[in-house]
């Protein structure tokens, strides 16, 4: 079994989440609430579900994460993009020239 | 199920058996002549996948034709209904039935549809907002709404 | 004027209330009336995606025709709703990274100020009608493509009958001798050509990229102009009715015809063709007329002697010079040429611009190019009306801004989609192995002796980066939580199509960039003199190059 959080995407603004011990949906990966067993990952995915209907997130789904430091990391590159964002500067960041 | 027709919610005549009868492709393509000698109004009711060309010139015999929209998504019925009004000049009551979303209304009234079996309180409104949201065509169809190229020749 | 479609009130009041449609769309869905399954096909047919890090916004811009007003607008709108610059893409559209739904309204409005809309940017619809990105100026061309793309446009637009159709359809159009639209890998490639005097089209249907790349099929050598709509409308409802619908990697028009076989699927179209061509979807002359009104040539110059006020120029310096042989190509009108504007600097981002980039160049086409600019499916811009002895100075002003790098067409000039940087879908990053790649290949003179060399890079199955058509192609995969990438070889984009092969075993993202090395190097020792990298691979096989990657080292 790994540990999980549950992420999705902010309705009104697509912006990343992840759903911390407050019952906040957060954006930082960190602070997320990690699932250890099954059945902490079920009660994630089930106050997601009510997320949905509350209109405040969409497409929720649990991720892999190390959480050896206390504060979990993504496991799979994906979602460490998506928890930092891209890994290449836009173009006014590199093109001074 | 509510019924709209004419921008109305109206009873469903066919809904108790008091319209007429309603029959499948197949029990039409099975039965059609001992179907015409009931001498009783017909609806059919048609799948997106049933070839609206076994109905052919035959379409003028029914006085309800229904297609289902198993999906919304599933685009097959626009087809249908394009050719039976189009090709096989029908113009009796034409039905979508099935998943028949307020969003879909205008696409479907533009191809020849003019009653709508919709689950929802609001239809009727929800009707007269959906086919007045977009007032100018680009395309000929099933409405043969004059398009925006005819407008700009007649103009000129 | 500037030579685009413009907009009359008709036009117009179908984008505005577009525009209110959604707005109330986007309300429905704020308040909980629709859902996200109900909501998201809709959104799709305004090119709204939910990708990585936010919503994505794609906006159409017809067969890549956009007048300078329209791109201070785009440049206006990078700032105002999303972080400074946009991406240009290989439908010749662009997108906006960091879209928030709540604005969206409010974004499209400001588009369509300029007559511009996000409409058909996705979802299972006809999408945004691309063309040849040298139209009107190409001096090979027979006629103006988008004469023919906006009837197509028009004819496609909210067509109440093709809004849901098995998957998404691509159609684009050329009207010369020289493929530069890619026909080949589209739903619909249309060509214009002549026979005895009258216009007409050669039809291709069937061809696609994807996860299972085909080459199109010509299944009419000549269609009389009049009946273009109604041929096209015939092929739409056959694949409305009969393609798959049970599952989206067999749901393109290219499964159809290829199981139909072309000659079988052809004869469907025939058949539903004869029943509709006599009818209203006939294509009269005046209406010809009235769309090729709108693509009227620019006001050009009577320039009977040649100015040769930038060979002057070039002969004193040759980074001009270099410039001049490989970002400008010859114009139909003399004395002007059509100016490529690199939007792949090395190690930059391919298609990138920012919003400061979208002002120059609507400054430099205002001054320069009669207010047009286009987009390519390269990833690149042009200014297709430059008079020559106004070159100089358009090199001096695109250089300020970065945008003169002289590699259009060359290896540098790297297709690549957003990949998982930015794309839900993407299996592997795209662009950063772009970058290294024209890091490593960024000697100009080496660039210039390999020749035209077509990179291109996906970073997943999907090929939004049209690798199967890439002289070398890449494709970003993962296995076991590690980026890896394929290397293909020999595809090709042109009149004379062709998809490119898988060479071998696939490669890290650090041994992807030494394998494209080390095939340059192969080109070059293996070529005759003036073979192109295509030519000498469709000669020599794939053979050498697998030598070259994996003999025993």
């Amino acid at each position: 079994m790994t540990t999980q959080v549950v992420s999705a995407n902010r309705l009104d603004n697509g912006r990343v989440v992840y759903l911390a011990p407050s019952g906040q949906w957060i954006g930082a990966l960190s602070e997320a609430e990690v699932a250890h067993d099954a059945t902490a990952a079920e009660s994630l995915l089930h106050r997601a579900a009510t997320a949905i209907i509350d209109r405040l997130i969409v497409g929720p789904y649990l991720i892999s994460v190390t959480a050896a430091t206390g504060r979990p990391q993504a496991e799979r590159l994906r979602e460490q993009i998506r928890a930092t964002g891209p890994t290449v500067a836009p173009a006014h960041h590199d093109r001074a020239a | 199920m509510p019924l709209l027709k004419n921008g109305t919610v109206t009873a469903d005549p066919w809904h108790d058996g008091t319209a007429g009868l309603i029959v499948t492709l197949e029990q039409w393509r099975a039965q059609r002549d001992t179907l015409l000698a009931r001498n009783v109004p017909l609806g059919l009711r048609l799948a997106p996948s049933d070839d609206v060309e076994t109905v052919g010139d035959d379409a003028r015999r029914f006085a309800l034709i229904a297609i289902d929209f198993p999906a919304f998504t599933d685009g097959r019925p626009y087809s249908s209904a394009r050719l039976l009004r189009e090709r096989y000049g029908y113009d009796g009551e034409l039905r979508a039935t099935g998943q028949v979303l307020r969003d879909q209304l205008s696409f479907m009234q533009r191809c020849g549809f003019d009653a709508f079996e919709i689950a929802n309180p609001n239809a009727a409104q929800d009707f007269a907002a959906a086919v007045g949201e977009i007032s100018v065509v680009y395309q000929p169809a099933g409405d043969r709404e004059p398009t925006i190229a005819a407008s700009a020749h007649r103009a000129a | 004027m500037v030579a685009i479609y413009h907009y009359d009130d008709a036009d117009r009041t179908l984008v505005r209330e577009r525009v209110a449609q959604f707005r109330d769309q986007v309300d429905r869905r704020l308040s909980g009336a629709l859902t996200e399954e109900e909501f998201r096909p809709l959104r799709l047919m305004n090119g709204l995606y939910l990708q990585l890090h936010a919503y994505m916004l794609r906006v159409a811009i017809p067969y890549g025709t956009v007048s300078a007003d329209q791109m201070r607008v785009l440049a206006a709108i990078a700032r105002r709703y999303d972080r400074d610059y946009g991406h240009f893409t290989t439908r010749q559209n662009i997108q906006f990274n960091w879209i928030k739904l709540e604005e969206t309204p409010d974004l499209l409005h400001d588009l369509a100020q300029v007559d511009m809309h996000a409409i058909q940017t996705s979802g299972n619809v006809i999408r945004n009608v691309t063309a040849d990105h040298y139209a009107g100026a190409a001096a090979d061309e027979l006629d103006d493509s988008r004469i023919y793309a906006e009837i197509i446009r028009q004819w496609s637009t909210l067509h109440p009958e093709f809004s849901f159709l098995p998957r998404k359809f691509k159609i684009a159009v050329t009207a010369s001798a020289t493929d530069r639209a890619a026909l080949k890998v589209h739903d619909i490639g249309v060509r214009l050509h002549e026979r005895d005097g009258a216009p007409g089209f050669e039809v291709m249907v069937g061809g696609g990229q994807g996860r299972t790349p085909m080459i199109a099929k010509t299944i009419r050598d000549f269609l009389p102009e009049h009946d273009l709509l109604s041929y096209l409308e015939a092929i739409l409802r056959v694949y409305n009715r009969q393609g798959r619908r049970d599952n989206k990697y067999k749901a393109r028009i290219k499964i159809l015809v290829h199981d139909l076989g072309a000659a079988a699927f052809a004869a469907k179209v025939e058949a539903e063709w004869a029943e509709i061509k006599d009818g209203p979807l006939g294509l009269p002359e005046a209406e010809v007329a009235r769309i090729r009104h709108h693509f009227q040539p620019p006001a050009f110059r009577d320039l009977d002697a040649p100015n040769s006020l930038h060979v002057a120029k070039a002969r004193i310096d040759p980074a001009f010079a270099r410039w001049l042989r490989i970002n400008t190509h010859a114009h139909k009108q003399p004395g002007y040429a059509i100016v490529d504007v690199s939007l792949k600097p090395v190690g930059g981002i391919p298609g990138d611009a920012t919003a400061d980039q979208m002002d120059a160049l609507a400054d430099i086409a205002a001054q320069y190019s009669f207010d047009e600019i286009r987009v390519t499916h390269t990833q690149n811009l042009v200014l297709p009306h430059v008079e020559e002895g106004a070159l100089h100075a358009v090199w001096q002003a695109l250089g300020r801004h970065g945008l003169a790098t002289p590699n259009v067409g060359l290896a540098s000039d790297i297709i690549s989609c957003p990949g998982m940087d930015y794309c839900s879908l993407a299996t592997a990053r795209s662009i950063p192995i772009a970058q290294a790649i024209s890091t490593r290949l960024a000697d100009l003179d080496a660039q210039e002796d390999l020749g035209v060399l077509g990179i291109k890079i996906s970073g997943c199955i999907n090929a939004c980066g049209h690798h199967h058509v890439g002289h070398i192609g890449i494709l970003g995969l993962e296995k076991n939580g590690q980026e890896y990438y394929q290397l293909t070889l020999g595809g090709d984009p042109g009149a004379d199509a062709s998809l490119g092969e898988v060479i071998g075993k696939s490669f890290s993202a650090g041994g992807i960039v030494d394998a494209v090395e080390k095939i340059t190097v192969a080109y070059r020792a293996l070529r005759t003199p003036g073979e192109a990298f295509i030519d000498a691979y469709r000669r020599l096989g794939p053979a050498p190059f697998k030598e070259t990657l994996y003999a025993a080292a």
